[in-house]
């Protein structure tokens, strides 16, 4: 009751900075599952909410849902809070759990490749299911279990990654590889994420405007498990494919959408994802301020 | 779950107190005109070949006003409204600036100085970052603004 409690006021106070705090005009990628190598501004806060619509062969099919707070600590190191639930239709709506990850960007310049490093720690139950990536052998069968059961299970992990971006003549083209680890007696296991993206149009408009296509990022996003310590590879897991699309508004809100295809007979066979961001500049000169600080 | 709650509640405070202190700790530049003249050593870095490209905008008309909106939604927040600096970053109206080249400007933009605060900004497409060039360029106009104090006897 009280983490609910807790839950509800996070929840209220983020609506509070999304409406009331400037925002900042973000740049934001169109991608759900890949990272690219830019990290958030320092300073800023970004909120971000995403839901995802899964079919389910054999079951209910499900609306996943998770909340990002996502802090520009440095302009070298991103740190973020995602905060996880799920409703299974004809079962029932149960928080799934958080996730606290931070990227890293250990080199000072850009380069052609400009890798970022990535680790996530993961406190959650075995009802998660909102696919924010592929790992070991991930398959549609997983999400079977009603969530009454799924619950039960604790699962604590850590998740790290490589994150390789390159920018060429506007386009985006960014490989993540990524390597989880149950903190129980369980294996190393291995997924991927694929991303290439680019603007619409690569100049920006004289005028102001919405509808501009300088704000419409457009692309395609590939993902999924590479198996585990034991079983490495593309076999006995699930892959998918998903055109994204990112709308960066002049107001500071980011739109993004994308729908997902299984591509193999272990994948779910839809993923209908959307989400909704706004940037806020300058939340750490506010914070500071609070505390009696210089900025 | 009530560890869950704690963890919510408290990550983000340590992550901004880390951060501020440490910028506070450390302010990178006053505003202007007290700025520290050092920071402007980072356009010193640019290699040769960046240093000598030319602006492909130098002679687009809405490059000026294209940029002024982009300075507007990117920069304003640390170098000011008007690139005036900010305790956050400094003058971008100064002689250092102002008397780069643009494709000095445009290595800077594209590479930031990721441990001075200044983000990478080659998330922009390649002619938007040569637009905002166009457009700080444009500031400066026949006479800076602001005398740098390394520039005066």
């Amino acid at each position: 009751m009280v983490s609910r409690r807790a839950l509800l006021g996070c929840f209220s106070i983020s609506v509070l900075l999304v409406f009331y705090l400037p925002a900042a005009r973000a740049q934001e990628n169109p991608y759900f599952v890949a990272y690219d190598h830019y990290l958030e501004e320092p300073g800023n806060l970004e909120i971000e909410y995403f839901s995802t619509l899964g079919t389910q062969r054999g079951g209910n099919n499900f609306h996943a849902f998770w909340t990002e707070l996502e802090y520009g600590a440095t302009a070298w190191w991103t740190t973020e809070l995602y905060l996880d639930g799920q409703t299974s239709f004809d079962d029932s709506t149960v928080f799934t759990g958080f996730r606290w990850e931070n990227r890293l960007r250990p080199l000072k310049q850009e380069h052609f490749l400009n890798p970022v490093l990535y680790i996530e720690y993961e406190n959650k139950n075995g009802a998660d299911k909102i696919l924010k990536e592929v790992e070991g052998h991930d398959m549609e069968s997983d999400f079977l279990v009603a969530n009454r059961q799924a619950q039960k299970e604790r699962i604590h992990e850590v998740e790290l990654k490589l994150i390789v971006s390159s920018t060429f003549k506007g386009w985006n083209i960014t490989e993540n590889t990524l390597a989880a680890k149950n903190l129980s007696n369980s294996p190393w296991e291995f997924g991927y994420a694929l991303g290439a993206s680019r603007p619409l149009a690569l100049e920006a408009s004289a005028k102001r405007c919405t509808f501009c296509p300088q704000n419409f990022i457009g692309g395609v996003e590939m993902y999924g498990g590479l198996g585990d310590r034991h079983s490495f590879g593309l076999h006995q897991t699930s892959h998918y494919l998903a055109p994204v699309l990112a709308w960066n508004l002049p107001s500071g809100w980011t739109l993004r959408i994308s729908p997902g295809f299984g591509l193999n007979d272990n994948s779910h066979g839809v993923l209908m994802r959307w989400g909704v961001s706004r940037e806020i500049a300058g939340f750490g000169s506010m914070v500071s301020r609070l505390f009696g600080g210089h900025q | 779950m009530k560890a869950m709650a704690a963890v919510s509640a408290s990550f983000l405070a340590v992550s901004v107190v880390w951060a501020q202190s440490r910028s506070s700790s450390k302010p990178l530049v006053a505003a202007a005109p007290g700025y520290d003249p050092a920071i402007y050593a980072e356009l010193q870095k640019a290699p040769a070949k960046a240093r000598n490209r030319r602006n492909p905008f130098e002679n687009d008309p809405h490059a000026v006003a294209a940029g002024a909106i982009l300075f507007e939604q990117h920069c304003a927040e640390c170098h000011g409204k008007s690139a005036e600096g900010s305790p956050k970053a400094p003058s971008l109206v100064v002689r250092e600036v102002q008397s780069a080249t643009p494709g000095t400007l445009f290595w800077l933009l594209t590479n930031g100085v990721v441990r001075k605060k200044m983000p990478v900004w080659s998330k922009l497409p390649e002619p938007q970052r040569w637009q905002l060039v166009r457009y700080i360029k444009s500031l400066g106009g026949p006479a800076l603004r602001v005398e740098s104090p390394a520039a005066q006897p």
